[in-house]
């Protein structure tokens, strides 16, 4: 089955939980007045879970008939059947250390935490040249914090936690 | 209308917004001219800086500047490198490319830039006539219409979305609207699918799920497949030293841009279709108008083929305003996020912004003129060294790119969980671009989302049920041309394959 194909399949999942929780659990906490209404908060979530389970049938049983002169992928596209052939590690690398940032921001500060992020972004994806990515990473930070704190007046913290800012 | 455009001149041209559309353009050819980064992405990363000038008016004119700005980068990076940053200058790149190769690349950006100018002013000025008279038609709409209204604009972009791809389409815009759901919403005082969790009382960002779906899967493309950027080693040794065009060659780009604009000014006003489709068709109609000599040219580097897209790319991106600006529907992704920054600047889109709020509907129709022209003198000189920027290693751009988009996100609403929710829900939208899905839909199927249910709310409450559909027969005229658009694409598809079976079995 195609990755299409199962991406429809959870798509049809989703919208009966979606669907069972619109129909059955929200209305109990309704309150009777809310109940008089022609609308209740559960109706839109209701059609749309019956919408998208139809809309995900057809995709899932192919009701609808693709193009099938397909065209030679390009150079550019991605296959993701031969997904190994792509650099995956550095990418779920970088989506990792994505996470770390987000969890880092608040207790590291701003400016240790974006630095770091982006020296071993670049890590990563095969920079060795530290004594150019440093600076570069170290300024762009301090840069963009200015900017974001002075001139746009949005609070980041900068420093770690224990340094009382 | 007069006393109108004066109120916009007056506000498009205080010292602020004249510079709001000047860095719009600039930052926006910039980051245009990267590879994989197209005007969806670059507005999604600007949206938290516009937000924060708290001017609405200046904030629009801003992301229109940077709109444009995009657009004209992207056809830098075509005719440079033959590497569209955007799908709606894959069209310039077919002659754009070639012209270049022949050493006339200099010539090419000019043609391209004044192609661009020409489409844009003409565009603006359509635009002018066109959308006063729209929006007082939409002045009649009531909730039920508007209700309607914005099913028919969903179930266009589905059915533009090509051969095969509406009922993806349209599940893309189902789990956008389904995503709309998430959170308190105005209507109901309730929390709704929140799953407990205190961070999604609020709801889903847009800006957060603007950049996962846009941002970060094309930085993750990036990294995936490094021939994506690449190019650099050839295309970044290109000299540039002839700008000029000859007189002939200008003569023959008039009839173009002509019917270039209108055409692409048109069809950016129909939902969902927009740039790319209006490059595409530019490109075919000019050629098979022209004659002989001239259509064996097309593809080969001619100046009418350049032209053609780069007028109607420019045209559609000013027509798909209308829509947005009159009944406050957007009809592309990029509208969708405008929308968006529109809504949290607590401006509404709509037929009463011109009465309302004149000042920005007219300061931002006027500052598509100041954008067009600043675009045209500030980037003829500049070119060759705008194409420095193709030199930027990816090993910096990639993370920068990256923390960006986290930036971006984070800004908005101070909270670390957003961040979590954009790497999640951007892997999703990175599997989904695997399969083909479009992720447009999505976007603005979750902007309109909660539009829609309120339009629809308010009729149901107002006629006690599902009657406002059979009462107003707009509503419902509306509502069955949604229905068609839907079921039309699939029906024809399945014609033609029927004629075809028909032929290949002898009777």
């Amino acid at each position: 089955m195609a990755l299409d194909r199962w991406i429809a399949l959870i798509f049809v999942t989703f919208c009966c939980i979606y669907g069972y929780a619109a129909f059955f659990t929200m209305d109990q906490l309704l309150p009777p007045f809310m109940q008089r209404n022609p609308v209740w908060p559960s109706t839109f979530p209701k059609v749309l879970a019956v919408l998208g389970i139809i809309v995900g049938l057809i995709v899932l049983f192919g009701v609808e008939k693709a193009d099938e002169t397909e065209d030679a992928p390009s150079a550019t596209e991605i296959n993701y059947r031969r997904l190994g052939d792509y650099k995956i590690g550095q990418a779920l690398m970088l989506l990792g250390l994505m996470v770390l940032y987000a969890l880092m921001l608040r207790p590291a500060g701003f400016l240790i935490s974006t630095t770091t992020f982006l020296v071993i972004g670049s890590t990563i994806l095969g920079e060795r040249k530290f004594h150019v990515m440093i600076p570069v990473a170290a300024l762009a930070t301090g840069f963009v914090w200015y900017l974001v704190q002075e001139v746009l007046g949005i609070f980041l913290r900068p420093f770690p936690f224990f340094m009382g800012m | 209308m007069l006393e109108g455009i004066f109120i916009g001149l007056e506000a498009a041209f205080s010292v602020k917004n004249i510079l709001m559309v000047v860095a719009g353009c600039l930052i926006g050819t910039f980051i245009g001219m990267l590879p994989g980064l197209g005007p969806m992405s670059i507005i999604a990363i600007m949206i938290p800086v516009a937000i924060t000038l708290g001017d609405p008016a200046a904030a629009l004119i801003l992301l229109a500047g940077v709109y444009y700005g995009a657009i004209f980068g992207g056809s830098t990076s075509s005719i440079l490198l033959n590497a569209p940053g955007v799908a709606g200058t894959v069209a310039t790149s077919f002659d754009g490319y070639p012209m270049a190769r022949k050493g006339q690349a200099g010539k090419a950006l000019t043609i391209a830039a004044v192609a661009s100018f020409a489409g844009g002013t003409i565009g603006a000025i359509l635009l002018m006539i066109f959308a006063p008279a729209l929006s007082s038609v939409a002045l009649l709409f009531h909730s039920a219409e508007y209700f309607a209204l914005m099913v028919v604009g969903l179930s266009a972009i589905a059915a533009f979305a090509g051969t095969g791809q509406v009922a993806k389409a349209l599940m893309m815009t189902i789990l956008g609207l389904i995503l709309a759901t998430v959170g308190e919403g105005a209507l109901f005082n309730m929390p709704r699918f929140t799953m407990g969790m205190m961070d999604l009382q609020s709801g889903i960002s847009f800006i957060t799920l603007a950049m996962a779906m846009f941002a970060l899967p094309e930085a993750l493309f990036l990294v995936l497949n490094p021939a994506r950027g690449a190019g650099n080693a050839e295309g970044g040794s290109n000299k540039i030293t002839n700008l000029r065009f000859s007189r002939e060659e200008g003569k023959a780009m008039i009839p173009v841009i002509g019917r270039q604009s209108v055409q692409g000014f048109f069809i950016g006003v129909l939902p969902g279709a927009g740039a790319t489709i209006a490059s595409f068709l530019g490109y075919a109609v000019e050629r098979n108008i022209a004659k002989g000599e001239e259509q064996a040219e097309f593809g080969k580097g001619s100046v009418k083929g350049l032209a053609a897209p780069e007028t109607a790319n420019n045209a559609a991106c000013t027509g798909s305003f209308v829509p947005l600006l009159t009944l406050g529907i957007p009809g592309s992704g990029t509208t969708a996020i405008l929308l968006g920054a529109l809504i949290a600047l607590n401006v509404t889109p709509g037929p009463r912004l011109m009465t309302d709020t004149p000042e920005i509907f007219w300061a931002v129709i006027i500052s598509m003129f100041i954008g067009n022209l600043v675009l045209l003198v500030l980037n003829l000189p500049l070119i060759p060294y705008i194409a420095k920027i193709l030199s930027i290693p990816r090993n910096y751009l990639i993370p920068f790119i990256l923390f960006f988009t986290l930036m971006g996100a984070y800004i908005g609403q101070n909270n670390a969980t957003e961040l979590l929710l954009l790497v999640g829900l951007g892997v999703m939208a990175t599997i989904f671009r695997f399969a083909d899905y479009p992720l447009a839909p999505l976007l603005i199927g979750f902007i309109l989302g909660t539009m829609l249910e309120d339009n629809f709310a308010r009729s149901m409450q107002l006629y006690r049920g599902l009657d406002f559909i059979l009462e107003r027969p707009m509503t419902l005229g509306l509502l069955v041309l949604a229905g068609l658009l839907v079921l039309l694409p699939s029906y024809r598809a399945r014609r033609a394959r029927k004629r075809a079976e028909g032929i290949a079995d002898g009777d």
